[in-house]
């Protein structure tokens, strides 16, 4: 059985981000990148998945500049077997995305896709539903726990209220929450081992995938700055300040 | 042409995110028509009839809808999709689920969780945990769209009188079928629509010192939060979470107690509209923000908080 992830270079999470003076977006020169921390999810599942012998391939795809690469390269040090690297200098939005993710699915027949449920930088959340829809295959979104079985895959859930689990029909693809694991750090062997496992580069044109943004970003600003940094002295000045000057309680 | 508005229910009760996301709707302009797809779900249908300015409601009853499952619900809500200019959706967990189904069988882009409405073909949208803001405009025919709750002032629940029309149901796509769920049992409010919410982080220490926000949250009549960091250290269950990852909130009072403020957790929490934050940490990221800081061992002055209520209740 063989194991699809898809995994997107993105602005690591720890930095802070600045909005570009022509407002054109954000500023992206200098700044640290690494794996977008769903997708180092989705990997560290799909890497379980082989070593409890449920899976017999993990390969992993990114779409993107030539850097992607490098982020393709981070999954294989955390296990994956394979790399495919759909290369592309182009905005893709999800959409496009997913289109370029069906027709690499088309091409290696995974049982299972697992992608993250959300990238950080756009935060659109839209990849896998999106996959699943063009795939006509079923989808467990948002898991914290994916239990494989013959012909199907138990998926829970994180919904707004608790956790629902869903039974969905294989192949299926999966989009991973924050407690579904705790990913590995790569060791150093398996770091200079990943140096040597295989990555394909394709393009958008060679799988034959239309990836014209179908969004156009007019502007990106910076939000309001809110005015904050007050300190009080006591509980009892607090209390009293919420009544009286703030009126909440 | 009108809009299409997805109900947020439980079957029995209309979810208040639904009414956000009229609020929306009625930003954009148009007739605005809801679907209320579920099972046994007349109550709920009745409640988005009473919603002011709705015109009409569409009701898919069956089985097959009792738990909105992403398969089934996006096939319904492509076969109405083509009477529509913009579908929308509140970005919960299940508006999330369904909402890009919808859109990829439309060959559309979806426009996830906006803020804001610029006109019907531009949105504002949060990107980068809500550190920018996006103006984009969409080329597509139909608009998908996904709202997040706290940009829109909710539509008045009451006041509307629409007609209540009963749809055919899809069939089942066989794809997937719901097996179980666990909700959390609390007496206090949904998060998401609490006017006051009081959140603890990393500095709780433990699951079981929850209880002492509790004793304030049941004071105040606020819903219980937790920062990312709690909940990855296993102190509470993850539909607790306030952030980027969890969910985006904006009481009237939110009270942050041993949460430094990392940027994921401001982004699901800075709209609010009076933060408090008690950390002993005076460096901590989330004093910044906060209208009202109070620095110091959160084991003596939650406790004190709590007395301190019992005197101006």
């Amino acid at each position: 059985m063989k194991v699809l992830v898809a995994v997107k270079r993105v602005v690591d999470y720890n930095v802070k981000i600045r909005v570009k003076a022509d407002k054109t977006g954000v500023e992206t020169a200098n700044v640290k990148f690494s794996m977008n921390p769903f997708d180092e999810i989705a990997v560290e599942e799909a890497v379980r998945l082989k070593e409890a012998g449920k899976a017999t391939e993990v390969v992993v795809v990114s779409m993107g500049p030539a850097q992607a690469q490098e982020t393709i390269r981070t999954a294989l040090a955390m296990g994956a077997d394979r790399g495919i690297h759909v290369q592309s200098d182009a905005e893709l939005q999800p959409l496009a995305v997913a289109k370029l993710l069906k027709a690499v699915a088309e091409k290696e027949g995974p049982t299972l896709v697992i992608v993250g449920k959300q990238a950080i930088d756009d935060d659109c959340s839209q990849t896998g539903q999106m996959l699943a829809a063009l795939l006509g295959w079923a989808q467990g979104t948002f898991a914290s726990k994916v239990d494989l079985k013959d012909g199907t895959v138990a998926v829970t859930r994180e919904v707004d209220g608790g956790l629902e689990t869903v039974d969905l029909k294989l192949p299926a693809i999966v989009t991973t929450d924050l407690r579904l694991n705790e990913p590995r750090y790569a060791s150093l062997p398996n770091i200079m081992k990943a140096k040597k496992k295989p990555i394909d580069a394709t393009t958008p044109e060679a799988l034959g995938v239309d990836v014209a943004p179908r969004l156009a970003t007019l502007k990106v600003e910076e939000p309001p700055k809110r005015q904050g940094g007050k300190k009080v002295g006591s509980i009892a000045e607090l209390v009293d300040k919420l009544k009286n000057e703030a009126r909440v309680i | 042409m009108a809009l299409l508005v997805i109900a947020e229910h439980a079957n029995s009760e209309l979810k208040p995110a639904t009414l956000n996301t009229v609020a929306a709707a009625s930003q954009i302009g148009g007739e605005i028509h809801v679907l209320v797809a579920g099972s046994n779900a007349r109550p709920a249908a009745d409640a988005a009839a009473k919603i002011a300015g709705v015109a009409k409601v569409l009701l898919a009853d069956a089985p097959i809808y009792e738990h909105r499952l992403a398969e089934d619900l996006a096939a319904l809500v492509v076969k109405l999709a083509p009477g529509y200019s913009h579908v929308l959706a509140p970005a919960t967990t299940s508006g999330k689920n369904f909402m890009p189904r919808v859109a990829a069988l439309l060959d559309v882009a979806q426009i996830s969780d906006i803020s804001a409405v610029v006109s019907a073909d531009t949105f504002v949208r949060p990107i980068y945990a809500g550190n920018a803001l996006a103006t984009v405009q969409s080329k597509d025919a139909t608009k998908i769209i996904t709202v997040r709750g706290t940009g829109f002032a909710a539509a008045d629940a009451t006041g509307g009188s629409a007609a209540v029309e009963t749809i055919e149901a899809g069939a089942t796509s066989g794809l997937s079928s719901f097996v179980s769920q666990e909700l959390s049992k609390s007496e206090r409010p949904e998060l998401t629509s609490a006017r006051v919410i009081i959140s603890g982080g990393r500095g709780m220490q433990s699951g079981d010192n929850f209880h002492l926000l509790e004793e304030i949250a049941d004071k105040l009549g606020a819903a219980v939060g937790a920062s990312r960091a709690a909940v990855d250290a296993g102190f509470v269950p993850n539909d607790y979470q306030v952030g980027q990852t969890g969910k985006i909130v904006a009481p009237e009072l939110y009270i942050a107690v041993g949460i430094s403020g990392a940027i994921q957790h401001l982004a699901g929490m800075k709209d609010s509209k009076v933060i408090v934050a008690i950390n002993k940490d005076e460096e901590a990221p989330i004093f910044q923000i906060a209208d009202y800081g109070v620095v110091g061992d959160l084991f003596k002055l939650v406790p004190e908080l709590s007395a301190e209520l019992d005197k101006v209740k």
